[in-house]
């Protein structure tokens, strides 16, 4: 036998690319991701450095600027009692932002558990929580956190929690599902064969197997928690005057649309290029970290 | 069928006891004393007592469940503390503006979200694709109130052309009733018109590529033939019964869309029972709406099984 007829042998690469690695560079080829990417980047670095970008204080108001229109002195104009309207929208990024991170991280916080419990004990404990799952979900997002909210009381810590409780569900279902397929797994296996116990298994090794799915759900939930957000706050269920949110600010603008339309305009563009990128970001995410896309 | 219909009904019936409980769980979400939060302003102890005794709250949680559920269960879903009318006497009065406005916006969704979908998949990566898919970015990213609030803008301060609030019953005076109502339907049915269109593009791009769109072809039919009469009808199967379950998007843009054109429906409803603390209404609002929004999706099931042969066999 030569050399020539011998089969080729393929070597796994040894430095072999990192599947982290590998979708950072996938989602870098979507121009719609990363322009989605780009502009989430800039709405967290205006709320981080809100106080120091603003021209006004948010909440000063003055009786010599009432509903101005746009001008140098101020860019987007002035609101029914003369504050800034660059100004609130720059400050209620914070509002938002924080709302979609801190609702979706309570849903991640509860929902994962709980789904990873009920995927890996199977049984009565996922046949209960499953029902409970449907129970919630039958009730639409928006009408069972505006309920949530009105029993709980207006703020913006409870708007956030409505949400975060309303989003839940959806995280339970689909961490619940990606543990029963990563459960059979053979690495899964492996682990109880040597002797892991269930609660490592579970987290050791199922839960970082499940973890793209959930990051994409995340991304576009946040896009969810903003609007939701702002509609709370559009009903007076969210953030309280004076404290500038995008969903507050139309409120007020609503009554003030054949005077000032300027009011009306601004917050609701943040509102739509911040969801509008959560939700490029969340479905490039979901190519990018799909093992069927190449 | 009757066996698929049996398990689905009796699937359904600890969903409607676990929404049932969580509804009147949220009573307990209330700070402090029930009772003196759903009196409001007044604070009469005889008054006070008078509420403890209606809702019970002197007895057990379980017990106060049994009795709200006896009631629901015999279509008494309480009474409104402000309007000192009952729950289901509201609901029935509020709900037919809203099923009009739904209605509405569903021929909206349907009038653009189909043909865009049919169009996208059938120019697939042309302007015509690029154009669709924008709408359908456009229509998911917008927050319906603050589209509500544009239009209003434009063609009711602007134009001139349409009343910026307010509604008109259609058995009343028709035109009227659309004027009040054409702006709010474009507003609710633009977020549904999105989806849709996403579900009939990959629909319909599923359907192209299928063996029996190719033997259409080769025996000659002409493209829109093709197009029209063997992909889409296959294609519609999914839309259809995926759109059913928009119908939780259309509620929950209901209660801001109402807010916004002043119409007195069902979402105006939970908002102003909000606001007035009226917590008996705004039970009876969730736990009606998830009612609904559970038996369609039952109809959904079956309307999917009665038109997909395969699963009928």
């Amino acid at each position: 036998m030569t050399d020539a007829t011998l089969p080729t042998v393929v070597i796994a690469d040894a430095t072999e690319e990192n599947p982290w690695a590998r979708a950072w560079r996938r989602l870098k080829r979507r121009k719609g991701a990363m322009v989605g990417l780009v502009v989430v980047t800039l709405f967290v670095l205006l709320a981080l450095f809100a106080p120091l970008i603003v021209p006004y204080d948010p909440i000063a108001t003055s009786w010599s600027a009432v509903r101005k229109p746009p001008s140098w002195a101020h860019w987007l104009g002035t609101d029914e009692v003369g504050r800034d309207v660059l100004s609130r929208v720059i400050w209620g990024a914070r509002a938002s932002l924080s709302a979609g991170l801190v609702s979706v991280g309570i849903a991640l916080g509860i929902g994962v558990p709980l789904g990873l419990l009920a995927g890996y004990a199977g049984g009565w404990i996922d046949a209960v929580l499953s029902r409970i799952v449907d129970a919630m979900l039958a009730v639409p997002f928006l009408i069972l956190a505006i309920a949530l909210a009105a029993f709980l009381g207006p703020s913006l810590s409870n708007a956030m929690i409505a949400i975060g409780v309303t989003a839940t569900p959806i995280f339970v279902r689909l961490t619940r599902g990606q543990t029963l397929a990563a459960k059979v797994e053979d690495y899964v296996e492996a682990a109880r064969a040597v002797g892991n116990p269930h609660w490592r298994i579970a987290l050791r090794h199922v839960l970082p197997n499940i973890v793209p799915p959930l990051l994409v759900q995340a991304s576009l939930a946040i896009a969810g928690a903003i609007i939701a957000e702002a509609a709370l706050s559009f009903l007076g269920l969210g953030q309280q005057p004076p404290a500038p949110s995008w969903g507050s600010m139309l409120n007020s603008a609503q009554r003030f649309i054949a005077q000032a339309p300027w009011m009306a305009f601004w917050p609701g563009f943040a509102i739509f290029f911040a969801v509008l990128s959560f939700n490029l970001l969340g479905d490039g995410l979901r190519d990018a970290l799909d093992p069927r896309h190449k | 069928m009757l066996a698929f219909l049996t398990q689905r009904l009796l699937q359904i019936i600890p969903t409607l006891i676990l929404v049932s409980m969580l509804i009147f769980g949220l009573q307990q979400l209330l700070p402090g004393d029930p009772a003196l939060i759903m009196a409001g302003e007044e604070r009469d102890p005889k008054v006070l007592e008078e509420i403890r005794q209606q809702y019970r709250l002197n007895e057990p949680i379980p017990v106060q469940y049994f009795y709200w559920m006896k009631g629901v269960l015999s279509g008494n879903l309480g009474e409104s503390m402000r309007l000192k009318s009952s729950v289901a006497s509201l609901v029935a009065e509020k709900l037919p503006v809203t099923l009009q406005l739904a209605g509405m916006a569903i021929i909206v969704a349907l009038g653009i979200g189909i043909p865009a979908g049919i169009i996208s998949a059938v120019k697939k990566d042309t302007a015509w694709d690029y154009g669709a898919n924008i709408f359908a970015l456009w229509g998911i990213s917008t927050p319906n109130f603050w589209l509500g609030i544009l239009m209003i803008f434009l063609f009711s301060v602007t134009l001139g052309w349409l009343p910026a609030s307010g509604y008109v019953r259609l058995g009343e005076d028709w035109r009227a009733s659309l004027a009040t109502t054409v702006m709010p339907a474009f507003v609710l049915g633009n977020a549904i018109a999105a989806v849709l269109m996403r579900h009939t593009r990959s629909a319909m791009m599923q359907a192209m590529g299928a063996d029996y769109v190719r033997t259409a072809r080769a025996k000659g039919l002409y493209e829109r033939r093709v197009v029209l009469k063997h992909a889409l009808r296959n294609a519609m199967t999914p839309v259809i019964t995926l759109g059913a379950l928009e119908f939780g998007t259309l509620l929950s843009g209901a209660v801001l869309t109402e807010q916004i054109f002043t119409i007195p429906g069902f979402g105006k409803l939970i908002v102003d029972a909000v606001f007035n603390r009226d917590y008996a209404v705004v039970q009876g609002v969730v736990l009606v709406t998830a009612t609904t929004y559970i038996v369609l999706n039952l109809l959904a099931d079956v309307a999917y099984m009665l038109v997909n042969p395969r699963l009928r066999g």
